[in-house]
């Protein structure tokens, strides 16, 4: 196939405890490039807590411990010695609620570049103008960039939070439900940006919305009480699963 | 029919018995919240009705009182120049601010940031018994100890009272009301703001430094107001250590003396209805005036907070 000429995404046994309960077990999967990978399941099924754990969000978690493999261009991102800092930069996030800082359109954005060493305003103002374009939020912020963030819609801030995660030029995006407390017309917003973006990157979404799963992704996994249940194209997972705790949740049986 | 007339008598007579209840809560509601008022109204109007006397019944003017740096009032001619008191309040409670601001900041960083679960736990009881240890033990520590301290440390060369001294006792003194209230700030922060700015690739301390402590700004602003505001007020444990001498404050070792303190060492020397009574009523009605300016500043913090 073409993984073995393009850089590899993916983890190997990946299991998450939080204390002694093991919420993600032994997961193998792999995230192909310029694709969006969906994360499909009932509630406390371990899908968000095995997305936060491909940039090492769970690191700030005290009680969580991550066990396994995150391979990334032959590296382990899993490992010790491996900068959670460094990694974050490469691997972007975005939540549920949208999380704008309590500061202008301009300075969420250019908040990330200057971390990482941009002062000059030429170059900052460039990468706020690219980023918010590339989040198809430039044209409605282009004359308010020194108003506060929170003065936005919701929706509007979350493709805020989009653009900010674009700022520091990412390979892979991480999407945590990200349309889940938006209107509708926000929601299909975000999922054209999101079928955009995946021109240029990696996308792994989790999502609660079944027909979004189908509407943007490439190929699914299903998560049921921390296993992998089943991971393959979109299109033969909702129409022809191979396992039959698949088609029950996506029959709507359960969860 | 019938059935409906059975029914419909027990619905009014609970709607007849619950529309008593609300009128009893709120007439009682109601009749609390007067006599606070009145309470309330009756201080400030007792104050001030003494404290103007001594510009509008014995004549002494109101700029002599707040820019006079003489205070006299037994000698002849007496004079009531406030200033030194004025001044040693200001000078003492900032001071105080400056030591226990950032050290406030940092114990809540802890707390809520550093160490959550270990932190909060043992820090948290030890801030609360440092608000509950009664003025006048800090006051006495501060004579028996910091005083003495001072004094070794300028090698003799002065007795230890002063407004250095104030200062000290009072920023221990404040610390636990601005830790307390940084920390609840911190702990209000929404958890998603952190996750972003760790998500960006950025430190520990590039996210408090860049993010939580701006956001919360306000919201810290206000703790070391209402810290300032407790040290402005606060009398005996100043009292005991700043020396008492009129003056304005010259260095940290100079004795001065505050508002509060004045009241409390005069009040009980002078006889109701004198000049030199009514000139204390008009240093109340300057403290009274102080706590408000600080909750104009608190209140107009707060609304920048919800931005």
């Amino acid at each position: 196939m073409q993984t073995r000429t393009q850089p590899r995404f993916g983890t190997e046994e990946l299991s998450v405890f939080y204390g002694t309960n093991e919420a993600v077990k032994k997961i193998n999967m792999e995230f192909p490039e310029k694709s969006v990978t969906a994360l499909i399941g009932p509630s406390g099924c371990g899908k968000s807590t095995f997305l936060r754990s491909l940039n090492r969000m769970n690191d700030e978690i005290a009680s969580a411990k991550v066990v396994g493999k995150i391979w990334m261009d032959g590296e382990d991102l899993n490992d010790k010695d491996t900068d959670a800092i460094t990694l974050r930069q490469k691997i972007g996030m975005v939540w549920q609620r949208p999380n704008p800082f309590y500061k202008s359109i301009y300075e969420n954005i250019a908040f990330g570049p200057r971390y990482h060493g941009t002062k000059n305003k030429k170059q900052l103002d460039e990468i706020v103008e690219q980023s918010l374009r590339r989040a198809a939020l430039w044209d409605e912020v282009k004359d308010r960039l020194k108003e506060s963030a929170l003065a936005l819609s919701g929706g509007q801030q979350q493709r805020l939070c989009i653009a900010r995660a674009l700022s520091v030029s990412p390979q892979i995006l991480l999407l945590d439900e990200p349309a889940s407390a938006l209107d509708p017309v926000s929601t299909g917003k975000v999922e054209e940006l999101i079928i955009e973006l995946k021109k240029e990157l990696r996308i792994v979404i989790v999502t609660h919305n079944m027909q979004q799963a189908a509407r943007v992704s490439d190929s699914t996994a299903y998560f049921y009480l921390g296993n992998l249940i089943e991971h393959d194209e979109t299109t033969k997972l909702f129409s022809n699963p191979s396992n039959q705790m698949t088609q029950e949740y996506i029959m709507g049986r359960f969860g | 029919m019938e059935n409906t007339k059975v029914v419909a008598e027990p619905k009014k007579r609970s709607f007849a018995k619950h529309h008593r209840e609300d009128m009893i809560g709120k007439i009682y509601t109601n009749l609390c919240v007067l006599l606070l008022i009145v309470v309330i109204v009756s201080i400030v109007y007792f104050v001030a009705s003494k404290g103007l006397s001594t510009f509008f019944k014995d004549g002494v003017s109101p700029i002599e009182f707040l820019f006079g740096t003489h205070w006299s009032p037994d000698g002849s001619p007496a004079s009531f120049g406030a200033l030194p008191f004025i001044g040693g309040s200001f000078v003492v409670s900032m001071l105080a601010a400056l030591i226990a601001g950032p050290l406030s900041i940092c114990a809540a960083l802890f707390m809520t940031e550093i160490v959550p679960g270990k932190g909060k736990r043992i820090l948290q009881p030890v801030i609360e018994l440092l608000s509950g240890i009664p003025s006048v033990v800090y006051g006495f520590i501060g004579l028996t100890v910091l005083v003495p301290f001072i004094s070794a440390l300028t090698g003799g060369n002065s007795l230890g009272y002063g407004v250095g001294a104030g200062a000290l006792v009072l920023s221990v003194m404040i610390l636990p009301t601005i830790t307390s209230i940084a920390a609840d700030a911190l702990a209000s922060l929404p958890r998603g703001m952190r996750e972003a700015s760790y998500a960006l690739g950025a430190t520990r301390w590039q996210t408090i430094y860049r993010v939580v402590l701006p956001t919360l700004a306000p919201s810290l602003w206000t703790g070391v107001i209402l810290g300032i505001a407790r040290a402005f007020g606060e009398a005996l444990a100043v009292q005991m250590v700043i020396g008492n001498a009129p003056f304005l404050p010259t260095s940290l070792l100079t004795s001065a003396s505050t508002l509060t303190s004045v009241i409390t060492l005069n009040m009980t020397n002078t006889s109701t209805g004198s000049v030199q009574n009514n000139v204390l009523w008009s240093m109340a009605l300057m403290l009274l005036f102080m706590t408000f300016v600080f909750i104009i500043i608190v209140r107009l913090l707060q609304r920048r907070n919800k931005l």
